[in-house]
């Protein structure tokens, strides 16, 4: 098959995806007395402003993060549904050790980022132990672990350090203790500014975005580059021939898990970088809406930032339909699980399509038309 | 404890009695009535059955060859159609919406999982995404039109009510006031007697017709699976399709029938958690992953109804002794019970020489001990994922003796071997 | 006598391949009516087609003379055919009962199953056809020959009068397939019309009363056992000269290279699935196993692979103790490792060539470099191993699922042989490939041993054990039972060592 034609076929699956959600909600609105032309057309006309556009990226940034944790699990064929949980435990934990140690800016800010990769870390390797040791299956146990985290460890650990410390006074501002301003990723408005205009609004672009950005590169490099990425896809793709193959299956599965969990650990800065501590409500989700990320983004680094892209998209400019009043904003969470859900049907009938025409065309260029019991 | 060589039903009910009688002596070495009271295995009850309904419709499922963790999600359509429908047409019409929408998630599902070849995995947590969207959408279109609604709430739930066991229970028949036999045993104060007789009293008295319902499925789904032809065939889709297909039997329908079910009991689940029994209301986010606690009670029950039972009774007891243990010092004695249990399957290991089994166990059971020891209360949120941590703990030293459906979650394609 | 079954210019392609092209055949009643051919050559397909698993594109089918078009197995059952499955289907965890009645289970009021009537019916054919199994046991508790007698009995209890068996020698020993054959002779007395496809020209010959020899997907004869000798049998499968797996001179040298000293593997119930064995390999020589399958073969080849643990005893490579040292050390100091399921655990289906040529050398250039992967390295490698091993493929970029059978095995084996292993472990390397391939598999191993590489090889082929090996142990529940000269041995001699019935020095 010639590389124009895979790539259309590769391209034609999210697209038609995202068209098929677009007809879905349209039908939605129709049938709820809104005019989805226009609905749409406010949405897209709110994002090309320059104060929406840093809302989005600030959006995508633990998205696109969360995005990668997930997929480094499915590169593997594990499926670490623990995001949402690990995030949160790790950002957590780092915003109060964070505020607790006395270091010099920068240090600071690299302590917090290398406690939250640990937390994370080491929660999702747990349930790589627990699959490795005793044969239960990650699924399982990181909801239950998520379960465990989120209404158990979470719920009782900001409970005693809100109090050791914790802010507790005015509205929406409850939480673990400030960071010092100096521990915290400055932001990124004088970089975008340079190129762009002044930043209105009082935004900020997220100076987490440089980390997304190095999870990217760091996730390409790894998974497609070294032989550590070799023996991963191979085992995702067929555990019994790497094992057959020298790849230590159990080694394997537990350094996945952990650096799985690393990056969702990951997923939680650019909230505590944005307020400067753990709030008692955090932005929840983030770890399923990763999922849908990296489904969409078919795992693959670039793919990944695509749908980040377009799902935070999704989320911030929805909100402007409540002042224009052309829909309910809430046809936006309706799109976004519609996507998802075409999406993964549409790469499945794809990746059908693209393995019948390889075998027809590996078996016509070599003009060798053999009967087989085995295509069958 | 080796009781294999009995039939199951006895053997269960002497695993239950070995409970109670646990119960029984850490109850009155704490000093605590709740334990064993009437109210608490009622409030169990209340608990466990959308966990029941949950896990029975993972078995449908799972059995059928699809693993379902879209379960909670299907759950969230049952608790806002449920809701929605109580309070504009009425209780049952409220759960007949809510079967369907639930099944419209099931069928999803299985569209994508069986007819797509779509991961299942994957296909049920794009569903768990879906359904909250679906709901908040028509909360923000229907229920903030309904006075007292907003769009994460819904005015209040009427509920279908409940009757109470007549003369086992105190209920009435007609107009006449049956005498209540488990109460009155129970106020004799008989060590055990009177423990068994107080937590069954709970399980007669003002129980909803839906928990009726939920617990006659359960012999119900033993019959129609282990008696019928449709049960064998749906069975042969979990376990060798290929056999099935051979047969001549359409494995394709039968899975579809069997993930269909299990939305439709998610939605029934949903609906109770949103009728008076525990809610009274619909609340966003107020299902609290019991879909994935149903998934865990079908897991600790082997994939069988009655194991299934036993799990949701089992997660649905801790959160029914929290929910009525204001001061955290019932939750307290649950430590000790867990503590228990651990010594239990320490020297079941020790017995069948799995030594590693046996000391992870025992120091398992030694820091629960050390735990209650050092405490006095527990505060309500460990009372939430104890039965996630008890799952974890099944697992742990069970995960090996238990047995899904050998062709679960695998995809099938007609035609292919 | 009467036509049981007319296939008339059947023909049914599937993407890239024509699987059956017009192809005609004709079953008198009461026959046994072998199929033979190659594998590819089309025999699964067509027998698929009959039972109404698959469609033919064009061409008709009758029954009894009646015509006759099955869309699903279902009309096939109706019709009067069953058909016993190469790959056994049955549920594991139902019992033998509920295997055998489903499809055909009777019922009472509601849908219930009469398990009565189901037993009772279930004795009186299961007594016919001498089976004595408690219909109450689980599929897994059973052995091999016993679960395939239940699907015989399966399509017996549907009231089948023709019989469809694929490749139902495969998985037996010599005595179980004499077995086999004294059933069918019984079921032809009783009436019934079995079609049965095999490869094993000996065994077609002992039972069939008509032969029908399927090639590229064509009938090219019908012949009577007595017209043919199993020479021209071979001739009429292949289209030309068989290849033989004769092993010319002896190269074997002083050096020992794996040395196996009382090794014992156990399962994870502590079960002893290898007990105490013990033999040596010397360069430049090939030792076979023989053994009916689950008799600890492949767990030996584990745990020299170092998949499993060793219990006891200890395996040396060339003088080196290597008993605790990880799959990947071990191949890194020279084992190579020739999957007995290709598929399963040889390839990465959905991965480029060039990576499924790299798998189990990913460590080594010129697949690495550092920790890294050296794609171009790894690339230029794989076109190395095309050209030289003969592998089919447009290029090293297309994914290894759209290979055929043949081709992927000899990628494994390009793969394995140009590492230069030490020690070969080669576990049914020529199963379910066609002849042609298989001759080329056998020549690379023995151009490879003439340069003093030492090979241990599994095979269920008893022809291909004799001519390849220069010492043959035979195994039996874990033990080495008997250490035999090749040159010496006959397969029936051999499969008599293999059940036991026959002992001899260890």
């Amino acid at each position: 098959m010639n590389i124009s034609r895979r790539i259309l076929l590769t391209l034609a699956a999210p697209v038609v995806a995202l068209i098929f959600a677009l007809a879905m909600s349209s039908v939605v609105l129709i049938f709820s007395g809104s005019n989805p032309l226009e609905a749409f057309a406010d949405m897209i006309g709110h994002a090309s402003r320059l104060e929406t556009m840093v809302d989005i990226l600030n959006r995508a940034t633990p998205l696109y993060i969360a995005g990668v944790a997930v997929a480094i699990g499915f590169r593997m064929n594990l499926f670490n549904i623990g995001v949402e949980g690990q995030y949160l435990l790790a950002a957590l934990v780092a915003a109060h050790l964070g505020a607790l140690v006395n270091l010099p800016g920068p240090l600071r800010i690299l302590f917090i980022l290398v406690v939250a990769m640990a937390v994370g870390g080491a929660y999702s390797g747990f349930a790589g132990v627990l699959k490795v040791t005793r044969g239960i299956n990650e699924v399982i146990s990181t909801i239950m672990l998520n379960a465990i985290a989120i209404t158990g460890l979470i719920a009782y650990l900001i409970r005693q350090w809100q109090a050791g410390g914790g802010i507790q006074s005015g509205v929406g501002r409850v939480g673990t203790t400030p960071i010092p301003e100096s521990g915290l990723i400055p932001n990124l408005n004088s970089v975008l500014e340079f190129f762009t205009r002044e930043i209105r609004q009082g935004k900020q672009l997220t100076g987490v975005l440089v980390v997304a950005i190095l999870v990217g590169i760091g996730y390409h490099v790894l998974v497609n580059r070294t032989r550590f990425g070799f023996d991963l896809r191979a085992t995702g793709i067929n555990p019994f021939a790497a094992q057959v193959g020298g790849v230590p299956a159990k080694r394997m599965v537990v350094s996945a898990m952990v650096l799985s969990g690393a990056v969702a650990g990951l997923v939680g800065m650019a909230e505590i970088n944005h307020v400067g501590f753990f709030p008692a409500n955090p932005i929840k989700g983030l770890g399923f809406t990763g999922i849908a990320t990296a489904l969409l983004g078919r795992n693959h680094p670039a793919g990944i930032i695509l749908s980040a892209l377009i799902f935070a998209f999704l989320d911030v400019s929805s909100g402007v339909l409540q002042f224009t009043g052309a829909a309910s904003r809430e046809i936006v969470v309706i799109m976004q699980g519609v996507i998802i859900l075409a999406a993964v049907v549409a790469y499945e009938v794809a990746s059908r399509a693209r393995e019948r025409q390889e075998a027809k065309s590996a078996a016509e260029a070599l003009g060798d038309i053999k009967p087989s019991e085995e295509a069958a | 404890m080796n009781f294999g060589k009995l039939p199951a039903w006895l053997r269960w009910a002497l695993y239950a009695a070995v409970g109670v009688l646990v119960l029984t002596i850490v109850q009155r070495f704490d000093e605590t009535r709740s334990l064993t009271a009437a109210g608490s295995s009622q409030s169990m009850l209340r608990w466990a059955v959308p966990i029941l309904l949950a896990g029975l419709g993972g078995l449908f499922s799972e059995r059928a060859g699809v693993i379902n963790i879209g379960l909670e999600g299907m759950m969230i359509l049952g608790t806002w159609f449920g809701a929605w429908g109580a309070v504009v047409y009425g209780p049952w019409w409220g759960i007949v919406l809510a079967v369907a929408a639930g099944a419209v998630g099931g069928l999803l599902h299985a569209i994508a999982t069986v007819t797509f070849g779509v991961d299942h995995v994957i296909s049920g947590v794009a569903i768990n995404i879906l359904a909250p969207g679906i709901t908040r959408f028509l909360s923000s279109e229907i229920l903030t039109t309904l006075p007292g609604g907003s769009i994460t709430q819904s005015p209040r739930v009427p509920g279908v009510g409940t009757f109470t066991l007549p003369i086992l229970g105190g209920g009435s028949i007609g107009t006449w006031q049956s005498p209540d036999f488990f109460g009155w045993l129970a106020s004799r104060e008989i060590f055990l007697i009177s423990d068994i007789a107080s937590i069954a009293k709970g399980l007669v008295t003002r129980i909803s017709w839906i928990s009726l319902i939920a617990l006659l499925l359960v012999p119900f789904t033993a019959w129609l699976l282990w008696r019928t032809r449709f049960g064998l065939r749906l069975r042969i889709c979990g376990e060798r399709p290929q056999a099935g297909e051979a047969q001549g039997i359409n494995v394709y329908r039968f899975k579809y029938i069997g993930v269909v079910i299990s939305g439709a009991l998610s939605g029934l689940a949903g609906a109770f958690i949103a009728s008076p029994e525990l809610s009274g209301i619909y609340l966003e986010g107020q299902t609290t992953g019991r879909g994935f606690i149903g998934l865990a009670a079908l897991i600790f029950g082997n994939w069988k109804p009655f194991g299934v039972l036993g799990g949701a009774l089992l997660f649905g007891y801790p959160f029914g002794i929290g929910l009525r243990d204001l001061d955290g010092s019932a939750s307290h004695s649950l430590i000790l019970v867990n503590a228990i249990g651990l010594a239990a399957v320490a020297i079941w290991a020790a017995t069948r020489g799995k030594r590693s089994d046996a000391v992870l166990a025992l120091v398992l059971g030694l820091g629960a001990a050390a735990w209650y020891l050092t405490s006095d209360t527990l505060p309500d949120v460990w009372i939430n994922i104890l039965p996630f941590v008890i799952v974890l703990i099944v697992l742990v030293f069970f995960a090996q003796r238990l047995r899904a459906p050998a062709a679960d979650g695998l995809r099938y394609r007609k035609g292919e071997n | 006598m009467a036509t049981a079954i007319e296939l008339s210019g059947i023909t049914k392609r599937f993407p890239g391949v024509v699987a059956n092209d017009q192809v005609n055949l004709t079953v008198e009643e009461g026959e046994i009516h072998a199929i033979c051919g190659e594998n590819g050559a089309g025999k699964s397909t067509l027998m698929k087609i009959l039972y109404g698993m698959q469609q033919a594109d064009s061409g008709t089918m009758k029954v009894h003379g009646r015509e006759v078009r099955f869309v699903s197995p279902t009309e096939a059952i109706a019709a009067g055919i069953g058909m016993v499955h190469q790959h056994f289907m049955l549920a594991d965890q139902l019992t033998v009962l509920e295997n055998v009645i489903l499809g055909a289970e009777p019922t009472k009021a509601l849908g219930r199953i009469d398990f009565e009537k189901a037993r009772e019916h279930l004795r009186e054919v299961g007594q016919a056809y001498g089976l004595t199994i408690d219909p109450n046991d689980l599929i897994e508790e059973l052995e091999v020959g016993e679960r395939q007698r239940v699907e015989i009995i399966k399509v017996l209890y549907r009231g089948a009068k023709i019989l469809i068996l694929d490749e139902p020698t495969a998985v037996l020993v010599p005595q179980e397939v004499e077995e086999l054959f004294r059933n069918m002779r019984g079921l032809k007395e009783d009436g019934a019309t079995i079609l049965f496809i095999d490869h094993k020209l000996d065994e077609v010959l002992a039972i069939a009363d008509t032969i029908t020899v399927l090639r590229d997907g064509k009938t090219v004869a019908t012949v009577k056992p007595d017209e043919v000798t199993a020479h021209d049998l071979a001739e009429l499968m292949v289209g030309s000269e068989l290849p033989t797996p004769e092993t010319t001179e002896s190269t074997v040298t002083d050096q020992v290279a794996l040395d196996v000293d009382s090794v014992t593997v156990l399962d994870e119930d502590e079960r002893v699935l290898v007990d105490d064995v013990t033999f040596r390999i010397r360069r430049g020589e090939v030792v076979g196993i023989a053994g009916v399958e689950g008799n600890g073969q492949s767990e030996l080849l584990d745990a020299i692979l170092g998949t499993r643990p060793v219990h006891r005893g200890s395996i040396q490579l060339m003088g080196e103790d290597i008993t605790l040292l990880p799959v990947r050390e071990r191949r890194e100091r020279g084992i190579g490792y020739i999957p007995q399921d290709r598929q399963q655990e040889g390839l990465l289906l959905t991965a480029p060539l060039w990576e499924n040529a790299a798998l189990g050398h990913q460590t080594k250039a010129p697949f690495a470099k550092g920790l890294f992967i050296d794609r171009a390295g790894s690339k230029e490698r794989t076109e190395h191993i095309r050209d030289e091993f003969d592998v089919r493929t447009p290029n090293v970029d297309v994914h290894a699922h759209a290979l055929s059978g043949g081709n992927q095995q000899k990628l494994i084996v390009g793969r394995e042989m140009t590492a230069e292993p030490i020690v070969l472990l080669a576990a049914h390397p020529t199963r379910g490939i066609d002849v042609g391939a298989q001759g080329e598999v056998w020549d690379d191993i023995r151009l490879a041993r003439s340069k003093g590489m030492a090979t241990l090889l599994i095979s269920a082929d008893l022809d291909e054990l004799i001519g390849l090996s220069d010492t043959i142990v035979v195994m039996l529940r874990g033990r080495l039972v008997a250490t035999l000269d090749p040159a010496k041995v006959t397969p029936r001699e051999l499969g008599a060592y293999m059940t036991g019935a026959k002992e001899g020095a260890a």
